[in-house]
């Protein structure tokens, strides 16, 4: 069944354009960069993009800080929107359940095929933003990375430290998927869903604006999004990592059960 | 066909099921009885919980309250090891618009529990769409099919696995009379093969034509089930057309059941005598022979009564 979600994504033309928008952007800033030379000064703007003119491997960490904030979230809310409600809408829902296939069994495939888009997306991303800081923005030093804190980080170093932060990004991004899963079960339109998700991940964005909420900042699902930036301190900064962990997972739980409880026994009748 | 159905005789079995929205009930107390190797015509108008009933009987909706049996197994409890052995059509069918009609079909294939091979897999699905006239080559994408296409390609996806039971709503949409013709022909020779056949529809030509038995569906309760050649048995009547209908029907008194225009219902055993003695005094006979409602009339009639 997975695979068959898997074929079905793929072969979707509309995932491939969400992928060209995720990628069409980064490659608008290192362009921009490139042309202008006017790097955001340390410390503002999205992470790592104040070094990328000196040092283009770290492009593609710049890229993802880029997309996270709004374009992957937005894409994962669309892909999981449409995971049951589109079903639904196309009327293969039913065909599907007549097949049979579980109903648990679906939403657990649905909910591994986004987890495949991000990862999908994520390696688009870093691989075109690579080539382009390499072929744009300043060349790698030769000693290797500097990381944030200021130290070197060996090759061998950076690579696990990205593969970490891209495992972070994916459980984020599981996050959103499993409430755009569940706004799923609920509705039979998928771009209801996809609004309702986006619309929780604006509100989360407009308390953490917002010092009175601030009992809640720690709840909210958009908190610990950029801590992956943590990840490349030296020592590493586990501490919001930790806890931005503990989030998506809750969300993760709490969202997968409740669109399992209200698909599980959901009459099929459109 | 399971030796479980087969020994009960029974491919769906209902009792008192029932399916309330709120204050509506949808389907109220169906007693549905298929049995094996039957062509079952389910009528009913637009609205009847026909839809409903079908869908409760593929585990879709859940029933409030009843039970039912399909192929033996009660659902939708046992709907991993029955719905494998049923094909259907649930309403209209749908596909994947961006994707060509054997494409779609492979995916479906794909969902289920069994692991054929490859290449028994492609023969199944090419073989499918044969059988219901599309042609397997054709990679043009669904959304470029029509009304008729589409319908076929939702008959060859309840086809491919060579169901027990065809459980099929409104199989005949969309398709035009030479369409309808043919893929009667398949479920008459599907059936033939033992296949039984649940037909849902409110054309009642196409089950009068088709089916063995009949159910009767209104306002969500069953108010006929019978087998269609005891629905439609001779009525004890003779129907007579003459253009000389008063005089008829004074030489014929009690006898006549009804004289609408220039035709009189006589009931009389034998049509033949009727029509000697009509002619023998001198009542000239445009037309005679044994009266048999029409499956719509049997209908009418049924729904007249009160409840």
């Amino acid at each position: 069944m997975i695979v068959v979600e898997l074929i079905k994504m793929i072969r979707r033309p509309r995932t491939w354009l969400i992928i060209g928008m995720l990628v069409a952007l980064p490659t608008l800033v290192a362009i921009l960069l490139a042309v202008t030379d006017l790097a955001p000064r340390p410390g503002t703007g999205p992470p790592f993009l104040s070094a990328v003119l000196s040092d283009g491997t770290l492009f593609p960490l710049a890229a993802l800080g880029v997309v996270l904030p709004l374009l992957l979230p937005i894409a994962v809310a669309v892909l999981g929107g449409d995971a049951i409600a589109g079903e639904s809408q196309t009327g293969t829902l039913r065909y599907l359940l007549v097949r049979p296939v579980g109903r648990t069994h679906l939403l657990l495939a649905k909910l591994a095929t986004v987890v495949a888009f991000v990862l999908l997306a994520v390696l688009v991303v870093a691989t075109v933003s690579y080539a382009e800081g390499r072929l744009l923005l300043g060349r790698a030093p030769a000693t290797g990375t500097v990381s944030l804190s200021g130290s070197t980080l060996s090759q061998q170093e950076l690579s696990w430290r990205t593969a970490l932060a891209l495992g972070y990004v994916i459980i984020c991004m599981l996050g959103v998927a499993a409430i755009a899963l569940f706004f799923s079960t609920l509705t039979r339109s998928a771009i209801g869903a996809a609004l309702g998700t986006i619309g929780v991940l604006v509100a989360s964005t407009v308390l953490l604006g917002l010092d009175a909420a601030g009992a809640l900042h720690p709840f909210l699902p958009t908190r610990y999004w950029l801590a992956f930036v943590d990840l490349f301190r030296d020592p590493i900064l586990w501490r919001d990592v930790v806890r931005g962990l503990e989030v998506q997972l809750g969300y993760l739980t709490v969202f997968t059960l409740a669109a399992w409880a209200n698909f599980g026994t959901k009459d099929i009748d459109d | 066909m399971t030796s479980a159905a087969l020994s009960n005789g029974h491919v769906i079995r209902t009792r008192a099921l029932t399916k309330r929205y709120g204050a509506l009930r949808a389907v109220d107390a169906v007693d549905l009885e298929v049995r094996s190797g039957d062509v079952y015509g389910f009528l009913g108008a637009n609205g009847s919980g026909k839809t409903t009933t079908v869908r409760m009987l593929l585990g879709l909706v859940l029933p409030t309250s009843g039970e039912a049996e399909v192929l033996g197994m009660p659902m939708p409890t046992a709907r991993r090891s029955v719905l494998p052995r049923v094909g259907s059509l649930v309403e209209s069918p749908a596909a994947y618009s961006h994707l060509s009609g054997s494409a779609n079909l492979a995916l479906l294939d794909a969902t289920g529990s069994d692991r054929s091979r490859r290449q028994v897999r492609r023969t199944r699905i090419a073989t499918a769409l044969e059988q219901v006239g599309l042609d397997p080559a054709d990679r043009r994408p669904v959304r470029t099919y029509s009304q008729g296409m589409r319908q076929r390609l939702g008959l060859a996806a309840a086809l491919m696995r060579r169901p027990a039971l065809l459980i099929l709503d409104e199989p005949s949409n969309g398709l035009d009379p030479q369409g309808i013709h043919e893929i009667r022909r398949l479920l008459l020779e599907l059936n033939a093969q033992g296949t039984t056949i649940f037909l849902s529809s409110h054309l009642l030509a196409e089950i009068e034509q088709m089916c063995t038995r009949v159910g009767v569906l209104r306002g969500g309760r069953l108010i006929l089930q019978e087998e269609l050649d005891t629905v439609l048995r001779p009525t004890g009547l003779v129907s007579v057309r003459t253009p000389d209908p008063a005089r008829s029907r004074d030489l014929l008194g009690v006898a006549v059941v009804s004289v609408v225009g220039d035709r009189l219902l006589v009931r009389a055993e034998d049509p033949a005598g009727l029509n000697a003695y009509l002619v023998g005094e001198g009542v000239s006979v445009d037309e005679i022979g044994p009266y048999r409602r029409t499956l719509e009339e049997v209908i009418l009639e049924v729904e007249a009564a009160p409840a």
